[in-house]
């Protein structure tokens, strides 16, 4: 699989954290123009499926895939990939539960409502996704 | 392959067909799974109501299959409209009246009227473009396939900008083979109707028809079938 990158938002739509790994095309925009756009696109598809049901977990076009999980107290993670990886839940929900669990939310200094500058969470994180199985396939 | 009845029917619940505007011109609802519970209440109400899109839903405490964002439907049988009850009153005022009780209320989910259909086709209208311009990867399409845990919304865009868009279980297959279905049953019989004009809404008897069937068809095949 090939991970592409990943938001984590708070409950008030501020992005707490971004990075990328095989970005190929940016948006065209400025970052923080992006977050607000991706925010509004999650916002709206959840409203869009609360019309009828509940429960969004992921999109895919022709080219990507996005995973969607958020957690009851609204912590939102998205991760993109591409289209081999059918399901990516149990990874979004590691990356809640061992990483930003135990690095963010476990660390004292931190402010949980400002961006995420915490080195050491940042090359956890890094290490995590290298490490998710054929994370290089399809890297060429 | 036998054929197993399972209590969760596998179905194509609607299609919607968007113009490249982001118009609605038509929409079919082919099921739509009523799961509604009455129940009989004492006073005080252990549910809590608010108003919501002129409706009176449930905001907070799922109990017996009632569940926070259903509608109250009827009361004592009788169905109410929009926020008021059959007889003008208001629900809510209605209901914090304790003579008025024993009471027995149906909750369900709420029909989606024909303005909120509208609505969320151009709301996907513009999810699909930014789901398109968000995209890690270079050329890529818009948003074709949405998964939630209880459905899969499967959109197909033709070269002129058309959308075809079906609601379906997450495990019925045969989907893609579906949208192009619908596809030429639009090109053969909407758009040789000398009576359609294009981008208008579809009032067309033979496209109703043969999209019917083209479920059906779909529905009975497309079970468990290989690939979609």
């Amino acid at each position: 699989m090939t991970v592409h990158n990943l938001y984590i938002f708070d409950r008030n739509g501020n992005c707490l954290f971004y990075n990328e790994w095989n970005r190929k095309k940016q948006a065209g925009i400025s970052k923080d123009e992006e977050y607000k756009l991706m925010y509004g696109m999650l916002f709206s598809i959840k409203s869009f499926v609360s019309k009828m049901k509940d429960g969004f977990l992921s999109f895919q076009t022709s080219k990507y895939r996005l995973h969607y999980y958020e957690t009851p107290s609204g912590l939102k993670f998205v991760l993109n990939t591409d289209l081999s990886v059918s399901n990516a839940r149990e990874t979004l929900q590691l990356i809640y539960s061992s990483l930003y669990v135990e690095y963010v939310v476990k660390n004292p200094v931190l402010s949980l409502s400002q961006s995420l500058d915490s080195e050491l969470f940042c090359s956890k994180l890094d290490a995590f996704i290298k490490a998710l199985p054929n994370f290089r396939l399809g890297l060429v | 392959m036998t054929h197993s009845v399972s209590p969760a029917k596998m179905v194509i619940f609607s299609v919607y067909v968007v113009n490249k505007a982001g118009g609605l011109i038509y929409q079919y609802d082919n099921y739509v799974p009523r799961a509604e519970v009455e129940k009989t209440f004492s006073y005080p109400l252990d549910l809590v109501l608010k108003h919501h899109d002129e409706k009176v839903i449930v905001s907070f405490g799922q109990r017996d299959g009632i569940k926070v964002g259903h509608a109250l439907l009827s009361i004592n049988g009788v169905d109410v409209i929009g926020k008021n009850t059959a007889d003008g009153k208001d629900i809510l005022e209605y209901l914090k009246d304790s003579s008025n009780y024993p009471v027995s209320i149906r909750f369900g989910r709420a029909r989606l009227s024909s303005n909120e259909k509208l609505m969320l086709a151009s709301m996907f209208h513009s999810l699909f473009a930014i789901g398109s311009q968000l995209s890690p990867e270079a050329g890529s399409s818009g948003i074709e396939m949405l998964e939630t845990d209880v459905f899969k919304l499967h959109c197909f865009q033709t070269l002129t900008g058309i959308k075809f868009i079906v609601l379906a279980d997450p495990r019925q297959s045969g989907i893609d083979a579906l949208l192009r279905k619908i596809y030429e049953v639009y090109s053969d019989y909407a758009l040789k109707n000398p009576f359609y004009s294009l981008e208008m809404p579809i009032r067309c008897e033979l496209f109703d028809q043969n999209l019917k069937s083209a479920l059906e068809v779909a529905e009975k095949a497309g079970n468990f079938g290989a690939g979609s």
